[in-house]
């Protein structure tokens, strides 16, 4: 039963994907498509080397972010923690652009790199913080919250700076997947490949942990080891995601709620449902950000926020133990 | 079977256990009974490694405790936490499958096995009309006895309870104590702390007594159990009668 619900996302997201390569400043049909993908011919441009990367990228990153915010959650226990509302973005983001302001020439696969670094380097901080003051779920999204615009600040502080290079930064900053090519799918794939396996390794651990720490320790699995492999595999995915479009916000908060919704709170079939969601939001965020007015074009993180923002206001003000 | 050499526990620079020598026996029902605050559940939580010592051994079947890996020891010995957290949406069988965590290979699939000795689990504690239930659906005796079942599927020769009959009403703790006994009766060793002294005789072959954190009387309730000791240790005053019902030591406070 559950398992044929799951079935549903993954066919979902071909047809959207379908949808998302018919789409553009000039639709194609199916047949057209098809005949495309596998032949090339006129529209070999269009689909093999703009909207089909586009594509295969907007559902990594989506991934990668469900599939974050649901091990944030699962290790936390905390609603309303998420890598971006933790400032793990921001970090990534951070690091990022100070790499591509101060060495412009720096090789490709230095971006993730330093993004990951940022990502950690933030989530240290947070946790550093978490740590001394047990905070209650609000609290420790206020401290997120807080960590996050310090970060964001000191992002503008730097492109405004160095204003030459504000054009790079500015369009990778946005949370939007225009202008990407295949160069980046390896970046998001080779990540999820490797943490896709881990996330069903942790899942049965994340489970137990939902019975406390001491009920875990004497079912011999160690707690302390767990929400370190846990929180470590969420900040590489949620920053090597931004490292490749940027902040796309609250997907990392809504996927893995509507993957509880749906499915429940076994991580068996949460964690794959909360990357298929994610998945699914950020293509269909890319999808609307390039066909609400072609040829202009929105940041699909723009669109994200636009459904993601209200969501987290309702569910911090269900949550009322301050 | 687990012993303790000069065992030293400590919480914040706070020093709860102090220098204990113990033996549990095995095969046995062992009570760790003493009045609030005198270390009972800091000593269960140090013997199932939850919490750190300080100085001193633990010993288990002869290994010192520390050299156990997290899953071997918890095939060896569990643990049932005074405080039990009930996570939202997991139904009993659920619960009671969690048990067999140790046994599980990397992906934490159950094999034909581990769903036998999930179902006998159920069995021997009657919840196995609950199995769907989910367990916060549960009334509280229900619910203890779902925790029970988990611990029974871990399947380990050494069970630790802390304080499993706190929250019972009385019909419901003796139904857990009988449980416990069934458990030994089964081979189990089983260190449970205890409050209420009477079922601590009546169920238990073994009485551990600590106060502040030593060690200060232990043996079987018949022999140690005195009304000098209640005055000692729990500065109550009482007298000690024969149990009626199973002619164990009984105290009647005044």
């Amino acid at each position: 039963m559950s398992s044929m619900k799951l079935l549903s996302l993954p066919i979902m997201l071909l047809f959207i994907g379908m949808l998302s390569l018919s789409f553009g400043a000039y639709d194609l049909s199916v047949k057209e498509i098809t005949w495309t993908l596998f032949q090339g011919g006129k529209f070999d441009f269009v689909i093999n080397q703009y909207r089909l990367p586009r594509l295969i990228l907007a559902v990594g990153v989506g991934a990668g972010l469900g599939l974050s915010g649901a091990l944030v959650q699962g290790v936390i226990r905390n609603p309303l923690a998420s890598p971006d509302l933790m400032g793990i973005s921001a970090g990534a983001g951070l690091a990022a652009t100070t790499l591509l302001v101060t060495y412009p020439d720096a090789p490709l696969f230095m971006l993730p790199v330093s993004a990951v670094i940022g990502g950690l380097a933030a989530a240290a901080i947070i946790l550093a913080i978490a740590y001394n003051s047990r905070p209650t779920p609000t609290r420790l999204a206020l401290i997120g919250i807080a960590i996050s615009a310090f970060l964001s600040s000191a992002i503008d502080f730097l492109m405004i700076i160095n204003p030459i290079e504000i054009n790079t930064a500015m369009v990778w900053l946005t949370g939007s997947l225009w202008g990407r090519n295949w160069t980046q799918v390896p970046f998001i794939w080779c990540t999820l490949a490797i943490m896709l396996p881990f996330a069903f390794w942790l899942a049965w651990r994340l489970d137990v942990m939902g019975l406390g720490e001491e009920s875990a320790t004497s079912l011999g699995i160690n707690p302390s080891k767990v929400q370190l492999l846990a929180l470590l595999s969420a900040v590489i995915l949620a920053s090597i995601s931004v490292s490749v479009c940027g902040t796309i916000s609250f997907v990392g908060l809504l996927a893995p709620h509507l993957a509880r919704m749906l499915f429940g709170h076994n991580h068996k079939a949460l964690l794959p449902s909360a990357a298929l969601l994610g998945a699914l939001m950020v293509l269909i965020a890319d999808i609307l950000a390039r066909s609400i007015h072609p040829p202009l074009e929105l940041p699909a993180g723009v669109l994200t926020a636009l459904i993601g923002a209200p969501y987290f206001v309702f569910l911090l003000q269900r949550y009322k133990g301050w | 079977m687990i012993s303790t050499e000069n065992l030293s526990i400590a919480y914040a620079n706070n020093t709860i256990i102090k220098d204990l020598t113990l033996i549990i026996p095995k095969g046995k029902i062992t009570a760790l009974i003493g009045p609030n605050g005198c270390g009972k559940s800091t000593l269960l939580k140090g013997l199932s490694r939850i919490n750190k010592i300080q100085s001193g051994k633990i010993l288990l079947n002869g290994k010192l405790l520390h050299h156990f890996k997290d899953k071997e020891l918890a095939r060896e010995l569990s643990i049932l936490p005074q405080i039990l957290v009930t996570p939202e949406g997991v139904s009993v069988q659920r619960l009671i499958e969690y048990g067999r965590s140790p046994y599980l290979s990397h992906w934490g699939k159950l094999a034909n096995e581990d769903k036998q000795i999930v179902a006998q689990a159920m069995h021997d504690t009657g919840v196995t009309e609950l199995a769907n239930q989910s367990l916060d659906s549960l009334s509280g005796g229900q619910r203890q006895r779902a925790w029970i079942a988990m611990v029974l599927a871990q399947n380990t020769q050494i069970v630790m309870l802390d304080e499993p009959t706190t929250y019972l009403d009385l019909a419901h703790q003796i139904e857990l104590m009988k449980l416990i006994r069934e458990m030994n009766d089964k081979g189990k060793t089983v260190i449970v702390v205890l409050h209420d002294l009477n079922q601590a005789c009546r169920y238990c072959d073994h009485l551990v007594v600590l106060k502040e954190g030593k060690l200060v009387a232990q043996g079987a309730p018949d022999s140690i159990f005195t009304e000098q000791l209640l005055s000692d240790v729990f500065s109550l005053q009482a007298k000690v009668v024969s149990d009626p019902i199973a002619n164990t030591p009984m105290c009647i406070a005044y």
